[in-house]
């Protein structure tokens, strides 16, 4: 059925979503934190910044990555200077474009979890001896737990359907940068339409699959106390 | 140093409160005022839900807020109850009560067990809070804020969320606090109801202002109590079960200067009770009453008169030895009596609420 090459970069492609998944809830989780609690100025500005991935052409911000992290932009030279050279074309370079490109996807469905919670567990919890850290693991994640949930299939499945930043980034390296949607591209760029149709079908399972889990679950019936 | 020293100085837009105020130590102070007369305001000021600019809050002498020293609200000693209960919808009732309870280190001095047991929810432990009614979820609400072993229980209007049959439910287990709790509670209601059942003192508010204060008795048998209390003005006298009438199903309260019979509670005679006597079902005649279906007829001398929220009516004070009634008379009735101050009378009581 699938070839080798197909099963390379469909593994690849895992690899690759299920990192930038765990990377961005560590840096997700504060940002979304900070956006739904702040009274700043600033929020509306770093609200639309953190959007930006979602309207913005996939190859303009690779465009702006290749140019920060090559060995002329500021990424590049600090990761050359920590002797790790440049990240463009490898596959610890597609991650970091990853979390940038998925960033909304992780970061939209926490904070408007985090603002459905409200301020008053908070309250009921600094009234019950806890510190503020304190409540954010012992009231905020529990609250939160569905919103985690989305956060984390949306940003990893975003990061599969990945392919304009991966271009720029990545280019087309087999078992480095070749991810299935790469792999779907070159297949039919080869005129190698079956072999198009097998992995094209894989990843519509796949797609099918995740969103209906999701849509599953929100339709539960939600209790509330 | 048993005292509680509060100032806070807030202004919101559309909101002032300016509020200066030496509260009891102990007892229930109840902050009584009309919704947006800053009461809950000042309750989470108390708490440290809000920080006022200006402030000074000290309690039984350690500095909660005082210029730059500021204590967060998980470190204050305090035990809170919202109007909604606000329970974890994520922990069971048992982990709702520990969760404060496990946080707040050794010294309990009310112990999970006791809260369990003063709010009768011994049997709810294992349930999760979507499946009880509003009543019991206030109950583990208060008793939640309790297990912390709080050195003061602040309530914010804990049954205003509440219909009339709940309230009902959860009043005596108020009044158990009440007689059983050592620590200071101060409570907020909107309810003169509520205030005469629990309180011992009362801190009237209007406009993020204090209005008037004191002890409980002495202030609702002002005449000039500035908030309007309407169909609620009235009495509350601290009596005791005298007699019981089998017979008849009454009860004789006996209190400083007089007693009133009413309906049988079923209470002990020697029991300490609460009874509370509104204007408007007490009349005062200057003769004998002679044959009257009103059986509560006692000798007493007019105090103070003074007008009530209605220009028909007047309100007028009188005492019975020690204690004082409120009777509310139309002006034409107090002008064609003659009824001025030092007026012997004879006052009719028409029913009487008793309060355990």
């Amino acid at each position: 059925m699938l070839t080798e090459t197909d099963l390379q970069a469909i593994w690849l492609t895992v690899r690759l979503a299920a990192l930038t998944t765990f990377i961005l809830f560590f840096i997700g989780t504060p940002i979304a934190w900070w956006l739904a609690r702040t009274r700043s100025w600033w929020k509306g500005p770093c609200g639309a910044v953190v959007a930006l991935p979602l309207v913005l052409p996939p190859s303009v911000l690779g465009f702006y990555l290749l140019l920060a992290m090559g060995p002329n932009g500021p990424v590049g030279q600090l990761t050359q200077s920590l002797g790790l050279g440049t990240l463009p074309f490898t596959f610890w370079g597609l991650v970091v474009a990853s979390v940038f490109y998925s960033l909304p996807f992780m970061v939209q469905p926490l904070q408007n979890a985090f603002e459905a919670i409200g301020e008053r567990p908070l309250e009921v919890a600094a009234t019950l001896r806890a510190s503020p850290f304190d409540t954010f693991f012992s009231v905020v994640l529990p609250l939160a737990k569905p919103g985690f949930f989305t956060a984390g299939i949306l940003s990893f499945a975003h990061t599969v359907g990945e392919f304009g930043v991966v271009l720029m980034i990545g280019g087309n390296i087999p078992g480095v940068t070749r991810v299935a949607s790469v792999q779907i591209y070159d297949h039919v760029e080869a005129m190698e339409y079956a072999d198009a149709h097998r992995l094209s079908a894989v990843m519509l399972a796949f797609s099918f699959a995740v969103l209906l889990s999701m849509y599953l679950r929100r339709n539960q019936p939600r209790k509330e106390a | 140093m048993e005292s509680v020293e509060a100032r806070f100085k807030l202004d919101w837009p559309g909101f002032a409160l300016d509020f200066d105020l030496k509260l009891p130590g102990r007892g229930v102070t109840a902050l009584f005022g009309h919704s947006g007369s800053g009461k809950t305001t000042l309750l989470r000021c108390i708490a440290g839900l809000e920080r006022p600019a200006q402030g000074r809050f000290v309690f039984k002498g350690s500095i909660w807020q005082d210029g730059n020293t500021w204590l967060p609200t998980h470190q204050r000693p305090i035990g809170y109850v919202f109007q909604e209960a606000s329970l974890f919808p994520h922990l069971s009732v048992l982990d709702n009560l520990r969760y404060g309870q496990k946080r707040s280190g050794g010294a309990n001095r009310v112990s999970l067990d006791t809260a369990i047991e003063l709010l009768g929810i011994g049997h709810l432990l294992e349930r999760k809070p979507d499946s009880l009614s509003g009543g019991e979820r206030q109950r583990v609400g208060i008793a939640r804020a309790l297990a912390v072993g709080p050195e003061i229980l602040l309530m914010d209007e804990p049954l205003a969320a509440l219909d009339l049959k709940r309230k009902q439910e959860i009043l005596p287990y108020l009044e158990r606090l009440h007689d059983e709790l050592d620590i200071p509670v101060i409570y907020v209601s909107h309810s003169p109801d509520e205030v005469a059942r629990l309180a011992d003192h009362i801190v009237a508010m209007d406009g993020g202002r204090v209005v008037a204060h004191g002890p409980l008795g002495e202030t609702l048998a002002r005449l000039d109590l500035p908030i309007r209390l309407g169909e609620d003005a009235g009495v509350v006298l601290d009596a005791t079960i005298g007699e019981i009438d089998a017979q008849w199903h009454l009860a004789r309260v006996d209190f400083p200067g007089g007693s009133l019979w009413t309906r049988d509670h079923e209470l002990p005679v020697g029991r300490k009770v609460r009874v509370r006597v509104l204007a408007r079902d007490v009349s005062l005649t200057l003769d004998d009453p002679g044959r009257s279906s009103i059986q509560n007829v006692h000798p007493a001398v007019v105090e103070a008169v003074a007008d009530d929220d209605h220009p028909a009516n007047r309100l007028v004070r009188v005492t019975l030895g020690e204690s004082r009634l409120l009777s509310r008379l139309t002006r034409r009735a107090v002008d064609q009596l003659g009824i001025v101050p030092g007026l012997p009378v004879r006052v009719q009581v028409k029913s009487v609420a008793l309060m355990e």
